[in-house]
């Protein structure tokens, strides 16, 4: 397979984009779940609040993700610049989050987090180009 | 407790998830300067960079954004935190042109610009959506679990 054609690209892009975004989702909803840290930490101290998260299994899975993603990140940018997968994977994730803590976290997503989302996706995509 | 308003310390608490992302990347960028190219077929250097002050300093920052960012998530949205985080982009690019010396062209000026808008989008808004339906198996089903 040539990695360097347009399909390769998008492909990379992708498995970087949807690995960091179940990251993300799957950290928040660990993090949703265990409740306040301050809380925690105000009745069981900051040991007990870490006891909390790294109990998590869905913490750790998305720990994974997170590293599953670093290294997708690592092994695009070793077949393409960095000035292609840069904007467009780091601006495409916040809209991917978006449509994911919408679908799968049932966050309120409104028209004014949605224009954050598209502002932001577009401000880090103009900063990395 | 209404965990949708946010308080002055959970407002300082996005702040450091803003301040530590910027400073670690950018002090792990002055590190790796001084280091220089590492070739594929000395990757120990790596291990030795670990042992310089900047990257040192950028990986406890690093550390501190990741403890703040796991506990901001325990009291906001996801789709408010990464916004309201995201000016961070912008201090990484004032950082680089006032500290570093780099150059930042128009096209990344107008970044910085629609960044800080997004930010004051999200941020006049609620910052946690209260579980609503008791069997919704990852936010409030997973939250009474977890809290007994």
């Amino acid at each position: 397979m040539n990695l360097s054609s347009g399909w390769a690209v998008a492909l990379m892009i992708a498995s970087v984009v949807l690995s960091a975004t179940a990251g993300d989702v799957l950290i928040a909803s660990a993090m949703r779940g265990i409740g306040d840290l301050d809380e925690i930490r105000a009745s069981r101290g900051l040991a007990g609040a870490i006891r909390a998260v790294v109990g998590s299994g869905r913490f750790l899975a998305g720990v994974g993700c997170m590293a599953l993603s670093f290294f997708s990140l690592l092994f695009s940018l070793s077949h393409e610049d960095v000035s292609m997968i840069a904007p467009a994977a780091g601006s495409l994730t916040f809209v991917s989050n978006a449509v994911a803590a919408k679908w799968l976290l049932h966050e309120n997503v409104d028209r004014r987090r949605w224009l954050a989302a598209v502002f932001v996706c577009c401000g880090v995509a103009l900063l990395k180009a | 407790m209404n965990r949708s308003r946010l308080t002055l310390q959970k407002y300082l608490i996005l702040a450091v998830v803003t301040l530590t992302a910027a400073l670690g990347d950018t002090f792990l960028d002055v590190g790796m300067k001084q280091i220089g190219p590492v070739p594929v077929s000395r990757l120990g250097l790596l291990i030795g960079a670990l042992h310089t002050p900047w990257i040192l300093g950028g990986i406890v920052l690093l550390l501190g954004f990741f403890a703040s960012y796991l506990t901001a998530l325990s009291w906001a949205d996801l789709t408010f935190v990464l916004p309201a985080t995201s000016l961070g982009y912008a201090v990484v690019a004032l950082l680089s042109r006032f500290w570093l010396h780099e150059r930042i062209t128009p096209a990344r000026w107008m970044g910085i610009a629609l960044i800080t808008a997004g930010v004051g989008f999200v941020t006049q808004g609620p910052a946690y959506t209260p579980g609503e339906d008791p069997d919704e198996p990852l936010a409030a089903g997973m939250t009474e679990g977890c809290r007994r």
